[in-house]
């Protein structure tokens, strides 16, 4: 089972995020998705950082997939989006614009987590038009899974979210300016000084989501440590982990031993994995 | 201008259907009873004697029926979707609305005269998406997600030959279609798998000392001091606290209304207009459709000297959800 850690989802400043991958190249990683996926308007670093990332990460002998925006509304998205599909690294589509470009240039490509990809037969015209692996949407279910490997294509590759919040919702309208009045156009990139996002919690002070930009996570960290044993068992081939600015590297050591039987899995009382197990995806049901 | 700008109307059922019809849709769209479309609820949607009924009751007065297949089939269910596409073409209708490549691939192998629409829930938002779909499964028409702004509208039609149609009015999701697990995650009922969002089975209304509570799966969403209407639970429309204020973090329980954009949506060549509200009753089917109808044959009489007049506004905003509207995505500094 390989370990990958997916694309950055927060807003960090340009040496935090250079530092944070600086630091990535020594992890016990396989493959690294780099890239904004999340908002066109964030800009510390633009595509010729990316790619001076990737090809570090690439030397130290990590997998390189290059991700990209999984809301696609403006020509300058769509420029943004051709110019990532003529670099010599592997393309993560997260949504059909991309898969589009990809299948026409006859490009090999990662069908990413939000191309709906619930049913076999889509994943099979996904495997026809490039796509050597794909991401199983977070909100999937085990059992949705099993019906998908038992007819995947051959040499396609899975990977299932495996750790961080859920990325659970996009808009147009980014809810981090929102919270400070501010129209998107202007928003002041307001983000960044939430490394990690802003929480949002009921008006009982109970942790619900966390509001990144346009995108909206859960508060709780979708956690399937326990859930390893099955994972592989089901054929899956690479775990997911979603970065974070703080205790990344410990977490991924962590799913390596877990992986290698050196370590017991460790999951907190308030994480969730309920998704796995066809419950509200805030639940957690003990493996 | 080009072709006629359509208003397409939604049928929760026998009497919606005939209703919006009446009332004077050129389309109408609906769903079968189960989990195949994204409004799967109780007592809603159509069965084979009612469809069989509502196709020829629109047919007789020139009008089309749409049947909505939009959520994601699966490897155990595979057969309920392709059942249900296979019904729809037996029933003649005039076009199925679909989300899933798969099924796509099926309708468009097995029904080759059946016309494809591609739904909202398909999420394409740029014309590169809307033409992939056109090219690999000859979709004639892409309903948008409700996340452009005009600006944007314009530039998608100016680049595909796929007819666009868009949200003019009712409920507005905040999020993009297809891409909203939000459901999923606090109440287990999934949009994009079993077809409904914030459904009621999850709800709870408690009158509390302290005023009406609204729950979703036990999540308090909202709570409303006496005399504040309580509105429905719907989870992304609620009260919360962020960074110690509370506020509708996410959106206000207001509708979309565009009606005063027609002329705009005429000129970049919008070619049809979406009316939410499969689950709203006949009685807001026949008020929109009636004020729609009178708007758009307004429109394209007089397109230089149209203004939406003060009774359809107020008609309108007496079925919208919070009794208020917005332009939603249209308007650039909503987002």
């Amino acid at each position: 089972m390989k370990i990958s850690l997916g694309p950055p989802l927060y807003y960090w400043p340009r040496q935090q995020m250079l530092d944070f991958y600086a630091e990535v190249a020594a992890m016990p990683v396989d493959v690294v998705y780099v890239g904004e996926t999340v908002c066109s308007r964030r800009h510390e670093l633009r595509l010729e950082d990316w790619l001076d990332v990737a090809a570090k990460l690439r030397d130290a002998g990590k997998e390189v997939v290059l991700s990209t925006l999984t809301l696609i509304e403006s020509e300058s998205d769509l420029k943004a989006l051709r110019r990532a599909a003529t670099t010599e690294f592997l393309i993560e589509a997260n949504e059909m614009g991309a898969v589009r470009l990809c299948a026409d240039a006859k490009r090999k490509f990662v069908a990413g987590p939000t191309l709906n990809v619930f049913g076999p037969e889509t994943l099979r015209l996904l495997g026809d038009m490039g796509a050597t692996r794909w991401v199983l949407p977070p909100e999937a279910t085990r059992e949705m899974l099993a019906g998908l490997q038992a007819g995947r294509p051959a040499g396609m590759e899975t990977e299932v979210f495996a750790h961080g919040r859920l990325p659970l919702a996009y808009s147009a309208r980014c809810f981090t300016a929102r919270r400070f009045n501010l129209q998107k156009d202007s928003c002041e990139f307001k983000c960044i000084d939430y490394p990690a996002g802003m929480d949002l919690k009921t008006r009982e002070g109970e942790a619900f989501l966390t509001i990144n930009g346009v995108q909206t996570q859960s508060a709780k960290n979708y956690n399937l440590q326990g859930e390893l044993p099955q994972l592989v068992a089901d054929g899956v081939d690479i775990v997911r982990i979603s970065p974070e600015h703080a205790g990344t590297r410990a977490l991924v050591e962590q799913f390596r031993a877990v992986l290698d039987g050196a370590a017991a899995p460790a999951v907190a009382s308030d994480d969730c994995n309920g998704f796995w197990y066809g419950k509200p995806g805030l639940e957690l049901i003990r493996a | 201008m080009s072709a006629k700008l359509e208003l397409v109307c939604p049928a929760g059922g026998l009497p919606a259907l005939k209703t919006a019809v009446d009332h004077g849709a050129d389309c109408v769209y609906a769903g079968f009873r189960d989990e195949t479309n994204a409004r799967n609820f109780n007592g809603l949607n159509f069965d084979d004697k009612a469809l069989a009924e509502g196709v020829k009751y629109a047919h007789d007065r020139s009008a089309r029926v749409l049947i909505a297949l939009n959520t994601f089939p699966q490897a155990s269910n595979w057969s309920r979707w392709t059942a249900a596409v296979d019904r729809a073409a037996g029933h003649g209708v005039d076009a199925v609305i679909l989300a899933d490549m798969g099924l796509m691939d099926y309708a468009a192998n097995k029904h080759p005269n059946l016309r494809l629409h591609l739904s909202v829930q398909g999420s394409a938002t740029n014309y590169e998406a809307i033409n992939f779909y056109r090219e690999r499964f000859g979709i004639q028409r892409a309903v948008l997600p409700r996340v452009l702004s005009l600006a944007q509208v314009e530039q998608v039609i100016q680049n595909t030959p796929v007819e666009i149609e868009i949200f003019g009015f009712g409920g507005l999701c905040v999020m993009v279609e297809g891409r909203c697990a939000l459901s999923a995650y606090a109440t287990g009922t999934s949009p994009n798998c079993q077809g409904a969002c914030s459904p009621g089975k999850s709800v709870r209304w408690e009158q509390t000392p302290q005023g009406m509570e609204t729950r979703l799966n036990g999540i308090l969403i909202d709570k409303f001091a006496d005399g504040e209407r309580a509105g429905y639970p719907t989870l992304c429309k609620g009260r919360f606290e962020v960074d110690d204020e509370t506020y509708y973090a996410i959106e206000e329980p207001t509708s979309l209304n565009t009606i005063e954009m027609l002329p705009e949506l005429m000129r970049i060549g919008v070619r049809a207009i979406k009316i939410e509200g499969r689950q709203r009753s006949p009685a807001y089917v026949a008020q929109v459709t009636q004020v729609w109808r009178e708007a758009i044959d307004s429109c394209q009489r007089d397109a230089a000297h149209f203004a939406p007049k003060a009774g359809w506004m107020a008609e309108l905003n007496k079925v919208s959800e919070g009794q208020s509207h917005t332009l939603g995505a249209y308007y650039r500094p909503w987002k």
